[in-house]
């Protein structure tokens, strides 16, 4: 659907309000990665649907000029599925949080991925709830004091990048958001990529977690792409991504082909989006139902 | 008693897995086939195999909506049938049984015996084959012509190929011919009601309707008694081009079909309470972002997981609760099957037109039920109304989604198209979509949106009908009901007046919005109002009067999972006009 007549840039895909996000949140630069990378994918703002769950991250559809549903809490994905089967041809990219992704909407997490339905989940991980001022998250580390956890955390973080994997996702990749230009390219090759893509985006909060900061990942980030990496071998892609030291890897760590649930669903065969499509039965069709009542 | 001049009911009891749905089925073709009506009441339990099943079919030529007050012919495929209900069966009844494995008890109330020996007619050690020895001895008792069980047979077993076929007769040809020689059959025949009819369940009608209402998208969760919506999709959603989801849980499934409803499709789920205790948050969701989409919620015992088989009208008040906030939502509790599947194209207007979610309400009864439907009377091409619906796109900008309108409708654009780029968000927001919930919270602002959603409620009652008092105007006694007991309560009323206690009866559909004023014009002016619900604490009976202040002289409610028989709501009214109780709560006779 992309149209390359008209040249957009990151600028035109502003949305009508400023982000409300603390100076310095790691969030601006995913934002920022987001609208970089529809605009150089020739994309209209038509064209593309933003949802969200609920969070700081997840205010993100009210700064971008796309189509937006900004939903419940943990719920962007089965929103954003509804949204892409009743419109295939619409691009849709889901944003938000780590606890919003991986914590309440953990379930459905897994179930996307098994579904290889074609999404781009872009999520903000900043290892700490931050909108309620700070507990611990699901990939919060070992040992982290919060409000919630005073004494520190005891318990082992998910690792979304081997989850993902594990579950079916066919395109999992791990960015940080102070590295834009790295984020905005692979948020390309995900929307590109046919079936469901997750990046993990380590996109510090810096008033709440003073753990893992800027600073923090700037000395252990290695890029995947940087040394030999081969994307289609899983079990490889798994050990580095349980890397959580003084190395922590970014970039795609996995790529496969297998097919998208658009694909596989047979009433997309032919006929274009449903939401699009003339209601009603056919005459045949109803009265087929009606003599096998007989 | 019944309304027509043939009313004859039959039961059919087993255990679980001993295929007790088969000669059900086929069964009720013959006699839909035949022109007449039909009610079927399924009593089960949430076991694979074992327990016991007791199907009561009622056979009349007049309309029939609910499953009877008494057994005529009990056919058991157990002895543990037997033992449970051979005492219901008084003279003139019949009961038929295996002999080889079934013995009559001592609680003789005079039925006649009718023995068949299956093992000895049919040589076969198939132990389904006693159900087809047993149909025919049925059909024979009945008066049903051999040629038709044989066309049936046929028809039912044809796919599975010859042989099956020829087994099937030849064993029904036995145990008709035993039953001849040996027993006597029904004196009355059941009459040719000419024009063949249809059979279908509540559950069956409103996925037909919604698809006939244009759904397009249908997820669901497993859950009984819901389950047979999902069933009838996904047999027919390839044909009719109806996307059919199985999702993760109850909650994917209602933000799925919010999410689809949004991109611009019908959308439709089904579950039971418990499923549908998760999906409550995005009802609230669907309100907030204006989204049409509509929840079935087929009401089973409760709390918790209670009694996942049986019956009951004891989640109205989750559903006028349902999410948090205080905000509206359509709620409508269909009256019967043929009304569950209007309903379907009805709400699906109102959705769209009003922007709003909607919950279905059912129940067990109607929604597992069996039930005779002339075909003529369903309209699978009904009136599609989408409301201010923006289908084009445009080249003009400054579209506000959410724009403030005197009606609070406004016009809603399908996402995709250029022109429309707009937010839908949970948070509360402007007229422009713009947040207004965090970084600078407006109460202006957060007055006119609430009101705006608000003023759209004020204007559904005028689309919807009334409920109507049926019966003399000056009845001594009106009856008062909602939802699923209306074909009950309908035979009760004419019992009652037939015993010279005039009554006549007020059945209500639309929960919210709700005829307050209409209802009121009619009760205020009854003699003596009896309020009869499927539950405990009367929960209709609350509502009504936290929405009008009406107080009833008395209520009639069942609570034991099973549904009510006319002859429970005839003797719990004679108990009050006699001054016994204000609220009777009637003794369920039939034990399964």
């Amino acid at each position: 659907m992309a149209t390359t007549a008209i040249n957009l840039t990151a600028r035109d895909f502003k949305g009508k309000s400023d982000p409300d996000w603390c100076p310095g949140c790691g969030d601006f630069g995913v934002l920022n990665s987001i609208q970089r990378a529809v605009a150089e994918l020739g994309f209209r703002p038509h064209e593309i649907m933003t949802v969200s769950g609920i969070g700081c991250s997840s205010n993100l559809p009210g700064y971008i000029n796309t189509y937006g549903m900004h939903t419940l809490h943990g719920r962007s994905l089965p929103m954003a599925t509804g949204v892409k089967m009743a419109n295939h041809e619409m691009n849709v990219i889901v944003v938000g949080g780590d606890g919003d992704g991986y914590g309440i909407g953990g379930n459905h997490f897994t179930h996307t991925a098994r579904r290889n339905t074609d999404l781009t989940y872009v999520v903000m991980n900043n290892q700490i709830y931050g909108l309620t001022t700070g507990q611990i998250s699901p990939t919060s580390s070992i040992g982290m004091a919060t409000k919630s956890t005073p004494f520190g955390n005891v318990e082992q973080p998910i690792n979304p990048v081997t989850s993902a994997i594990m579950n079916g996702a066919t395109f999992v990749a791990r960015a940080y958001s102070g590295d834009v230009r790295h984020l905005s390219g692979i948020i390309q090759q995900a929307v590109r990529h046919k079936g469901f893509s997750i990046i993990d985006v380590f996109s510090p909060c810096v008033t709440f977690n003073l753990n893992n900061t800027h600073d923090f990942f700037k000395e252990r980030i290695k890029k995947l792409e940087d040394e030999e990496h081969n994307i289609s071998d899983w079990k490889t892609a798994c050990e580095k991504a349980m890397l959580f030291g003084d190395t922590i890897y970014t970039g795609v760590f996995y790529e496969g082909e297998r097919p998208s649930l658009e694909d596989v669903e047979p009433v997309l065969k032919t006929g274009g989006p449903l939401s699009f499509r003339e209601l009603g039965l056919g005459k045949d069709e109803a009265h087929k139902i009606i003599t096998g009542m007989m | 008693m019944g309304l027509g001049t043939y009313d004859f009911a039959l039961a059919i009891g087993g255990e679980a897995g001993q295929g007790i749905a088969t000669p059900g089925d086929i069964l009720a073709r013959i006699i839909v086939r035949r022109g007449l009506h039909l009610s079927t009441y399924n009593a089960y339990q949430s076991i694979v195999r074992g327990g016991h099943i007791f199907l009561t079919m009622r056979i009349s030529d007049a309309e029939v909506e609910n499953h009877g007050d008494k057994l005529d012919l009990l056919m058991c495929l157990n002895q543990d049938t037997m033992d449970r209900h051979q005492r219901l069966m008084g003279p003139g009844t019949r009961i038929v049984y295996n002999s080889d494995s079934i013995s009559p008890g001592t609680e003789d109330m005079g039925a006649e015996l009718c023995g068949l020996p299956v093992a000895e007619l049919t040589q076969s050690r198939n132990r389904l084959v006693q159900n087809t020895v047993g149909m025919a001895a049925v059909a024979f008792l009945m008066g049903i012509d051999f040629s038709v069980l044989e066309d049936s047979l046929t028809l039912r077993f044809q796919r599975r190929g010859q042989e099956m076929v020829d087994e099937n007769v030849g064993v029904a040809k036995a145990g008709y011919e035993y039953a001849r020689e040996h027993f006597k059959p029904f004196e009355q025949i059941p009459p040719d009601g000419g024009k063949p009819l249809a059979v279908w369940s509540g559950n069956e009608a409103m996925a037909m309707g919604g698809a006939a209402a244009g759904v397009k998208f249908y997820a669901a969760y497993p859950m009984s008694p819901a389950t047979g919506v999902l069933h009838w999709m996904a047999a027919n959603a390839r044909n009719l081009g109806i996307m059919v989801r199985q999702v993760e849980d109850e909650i994917g499934v209602a933000n799925m079909v919010v999410g689809a409803a949004q991109a611009g499709t019908r959308s439709l789920c089904a579950t039971s309470g418990g499923g549908f205790a998760l999906m409550t948050e995005s009802i609230g969701a669907a309100a907030m972002m204006e989204i049409p989409v509509a929840f079935i919620n087929v009401m089973r015992a409760g709390p918790s997981t209670g009694v996942p088989t049986k019956t009951e009208q004891g989640d109205l008040w989750q559903c006028l609760g349902a999410s948090q906030g205080d905000f509206e939502r359509i709620i409508v509790a269909p009256s019967n099957c043929l009304d569950a599947f209007n309903t379907m194209a009805e709400v699906f207007n109102l959705t769209d037109k009003y922007q709003c979610p909607a919950i279905i309400l059912s129940d067990l009864y109607i929604s597992e039920g069996r039930f005779s439907v002339d075909p003529d009377k369903i309209d699978m091409h009904p009136n599609i109304d989408r409301g201010e619906l923006i289908t084009k796109p445009s080249d003009t900008e400054g579209y506000i989604r959410y724009k403030l309108t005197d009606s609070g409708i406004s016009p809603r654009a399908l996402p995709g198209l250029e022109g429309y780029v707009h937010l839908a968000a949970t948070d509360e927001h402007d007229e422009d979509s713009t947040l207004i919930s965090d970084e600078f919270t407006n109460p202006h602002k957060r007055r006119a949106m609430v009101e705006k959603r608000a003023r759209k409620f004020d204007n559904i009652l005028k689309d919807i009908a009334p409920p109507l008092l049926e019966g003399p105007v000056d009845a001594d006694v009106t009856l008062v009901g909602w939802g699923s007991t209306d074909g009950i309560i309908n035979e009760a009323a004419a019992a009652l007046t037939a015993d010279g206690i005039s009554t006549n009866r007020l059945q209500i559909k639309w929960m919210v919005p709700f005829h307050g004023e209409e209802i009121m014009d009619i009760l205020s002016k009854a003699k003596r109002t009896i309020i009869i619900e499927n539950n405990f604490s009367g929960q209709f009976a609350r509502y009504m009067r936290s929405e009008t202040g009406f107080s009833a002289t008395g209520h009639i409610r069942k609570y034991d999972g099973e549904p009510f028989m006319p002859h429970h709501i005839v003797d719990g009214v004679k108990a009050q006009v006699n001054g016994d109780t204000d609220k009777y709560v009637p003794y369920q006779e039939i034990t399964v």
